[in-house]
């Protein structure tokens, strides 16, 4: 059996291999330095690499967001946390207006690479401003990656393809997937961004998710096995850039398409990648349809928040509805 | 005398390249009147000496920030005048091939990590440089206006850098007005240098429209930060001769304010002490006759200047 690898510790490892590897990396945020951050990610990582590259910062969003593109504009590679991906907001000029057209609009001159890494999502009792999923704010921003890994393997390889990338990225990794244990990749392995995987391969229905919602599509998927039906579960990694031919590839397949998204239906990725494929696909469509979040902010009482979030439940009965199949069986 | 070095190595040459500016600014105004700058712009005419005397207290490889109102600082760090016109025509031969415009010029080569289209975006930027001069011995300076100083931008980068001991000197430009409304108006305690005080920064008020004060304060605050005493803030006042864009007549300005401003045009105060220290009439009058001609060459091989072919060369959305 291969070794297992905690979500939490694939970040810290990513991390400390890259600032191993490469002296222009450098990482901050708020209480990530000595205190190890607030979900424990980033512990030891000052004591080891000294706090000229690895230190604490006043709490200022914005100033943080500023100083990683100035420093990536001048041939660092900064990675910053900004603690809770709600709190995005604030730096938003700073990545929206600097990092992400530097490269287009200075003709290639130059390029911004930072990371900044946020907790995201919903599911944890945080209330409306600690649980938003805000990878899709930047949807209509081109020139900024956003990535989501699904898995503690993911999350170590997806993080150091971003800290090596040459172009800003923004990586969210749910809170509810910290604790989560999962084979270790093998040492030194780099996952591309903008490359989707199947998950799990299956021939009547592709359901495309991201980041924590791939581990409830794919336990959707093995309750649905038992009906005889057999998903695929496409992990699509990044939204930007969002793998659209492994989706269009797969339906022409299955010929049926659920998006699974944690986030409301009007804005979000899963309307969009329909469209996407539906653009370029139709003749292969037989079905396809969303599952998202109510178009209200996250609620905080757990009987709200529970029937604010879609699940593997969700999925299930939403197909089985959806492919006519019935009630469950006794 | 156009730029013959990047960073003017003298007064004279200093008063020459903030000629350079002033008749660049001019310039600009006669071709968007033409309908051959597009957009808006915002010219910097009247504030010329502190982009350039801060500039003289650098070295090629400091790193400037820049605003909207930008050309100033670009072609006080050696952006080729030819360049930043092409870029305001948006021409290909543009320092940016004509994907920035006037208000986002970016120029690697001569360590303007940018001109920033919203205010106070320069601040963070210089303040990232900063992270990085440390380490390469160089030096960051953000350039903005009064009007930034209400921003958080301003603030929680000074704070930032101040906490960090970072390498940056933050210039202010206060021409007394953001955008169109007053700094009395808009700015509480009407004072910009002291806010420094809160951020246990070193500050000074400068006269903005003298080379030699902006000079030398600059050359302090560059001292400090290159000697690891971390970074100072400079608050130069000054004055712009035009609105605050193309579409502002700045008709807001009380007539006596723009007459007593005009009486301290930085052009006739550098021209006047560079006579009282033994410069002569015709040595000037070549600097300016050489600097208005090379100007106007710079001017015109803009104007000749293809525009960029959108299928020429389509636009990348990353860096492979």
């Amino acid at each position: 059996m291969s070794e297992m690898l905690e979500f939490r510790a694939a970040i810290r490892e990513a991390l400390e291999e890259e600032l191993e590897r490469d002296d222009a990396v450098v990482f901050f945020g708020e209480d990530v330095a000595r205190p190890g951050g607030v979900f424990a990610a980033t512990p030891g990582l000052q004591e080891r690499f000294g706090p000229e590259r690895v230190f604490d910062t006043p709490i200022s969003e914005l100033a943080l967001a500023g100083a990683a593109f100035g420093a990536a504009a001048t041939g660092m590679r900064p990675v910053f946390e900004i603690m809770f991906g709600d709190f995005m907001a604030l730096p938003m000029d700073s990545l929206v207006n600097q990092a992400a057209k530097l490269w287009y609009v200075s003709n290639e001159q130059a390029s911004a690479p930072l990371v900044v890494r946020s907790a995201v999502g919903a599911g944890g009792r945080f209330g409306a401003m600690h649980s938003q999923f805000h990878g899709t704010w930047f949807d209509g921003i081109p020139g900024i990656k956003v990535v989501a890994p699904s898995s503690p393997a993911e999350a170590k390889g997806l993080l150091k393809a971003a800290i090596r990338d040459d172009n800003p990225v923004v990586f969210l990794e749910h809170k509810r997937l910290y604790s989560v244990k999962g084979p270790a990749p093998a040492a030194g392995e780099v996952i591309p961004i903008g490359e989707a995987a199947v998950a799990r391969p299956g021939s009547d229905l592709t359901i495309a998710a991201i980041s924590k919602g791939v581990a409830d599509a794919l336990a959707a998927a093995e309750r649905l096995a038992t009906d005889g039906v057999e998903v695929e579960v496409v992990d699509l990694r990044s939204l930007r850039p969002l793998d659209v031919e492994t989706v269009r590839g797969s339906v022409a397949r299955t010929n049926r398409l659920l998006a699974y998204e944690e986030g409301p239906r009007t804005g979000g990725w899963a309307a969009g990648l329909l469209g996407a494929v539906a653009e370029d696909g139709l003749e292969h469509v037989d079905d396809l349809w969303t599952i998202t979040t109510a178009e209200t902010p996250v609620p905080y009482s757990p009987t709200l928040e529970d029937a604010f979030l879609p699940s593997a439940e969700t999925i299930v009965d939403s197909v089985r509805a959806r492919l006519n199949l019935g009630g469950r069986p006794g | 005398m156009l730029q013959t070095i990047a960073i003017p190595p003298t007064y004279t040459e200093g008063y020459a390249r903030m000629l350079l500016i002033r008749e660049f600014e001019q310039g600009i105004h006669r071709l968007f009147m033409k309908g051959e700058v597009h957009g808006t712009t915002h010219l910097s005419a009247g504030q010329e000496a502190v982009p350039v005397g801060v500039c003289m207290a650098l070295q090629p490889h400091d790193y400037v920030c820049g605003t909207y109102r930008g050309h100033g600082h670009a072609l006080a760090k050696g952006t080729p005048a030819d360049a930043l016109a092409g870029e305001m025509l948006g021409r290909a031969n543009g320092v940016c091939g004509g994907r920035a415009g006037s208000m986002n010029v970016v120029d690697v080569e001569h360590g303007l990590v940018g001109c920033f289209g919203i205010v106070g975006g320069s601040i963070a930027a210089a303040v990232g440089a900063g992270l990085s001069g440390r380490r390469e011995g160089r030096v960051s300076v953000a350039f903005f206006g009064d009007g930034a100083s209400n921003q958080a931008y301003f603030h929680e980068c000074l704070n930032l850098a101040s906490v960090m001991s970072l390498p940056t000197v933050f210039v202010c430009e206060n021409n007394l007005y953001g955008e169109f409304t007053p700094l009395s108006a808009s700015t509480a305690g009407g004072r910009i240098a002291e806010r420094a005080e809160s951020y246990a920064m070193p500050y000074e008020i400068v006269d903005g429209n003298d080379l030699w004060a902006v000079h030398d304060a600059a050359t302090r605050a560059v001292g400090r930060a290159r000697g690891g005493d971390g970074p100072t803030l400079l608050e130069c006042r000054t004055y712009r001769h035009f609105g605050h864009s193309k579409s502002d007549p700045a008709k807001y300005r009380p007539a006596e304010e723009v007459e007593h401003w005009l009486g301290r045009d930085p052009l006739v105060v550098a021209r006047e002490r560079l006579r009282s220290e033994g410069v002569t009439e015709e040595e000037l009058a070549a600097t300016e006759e050489a600097t208005r001609e090379g100007l106007e060459r710079a001017l015109e091989a803009a104007l000749a200047a293809p525009f960029p072919d959108p299928a020429e060369r389509p636009g990348r959305e990353f860096k492979p």
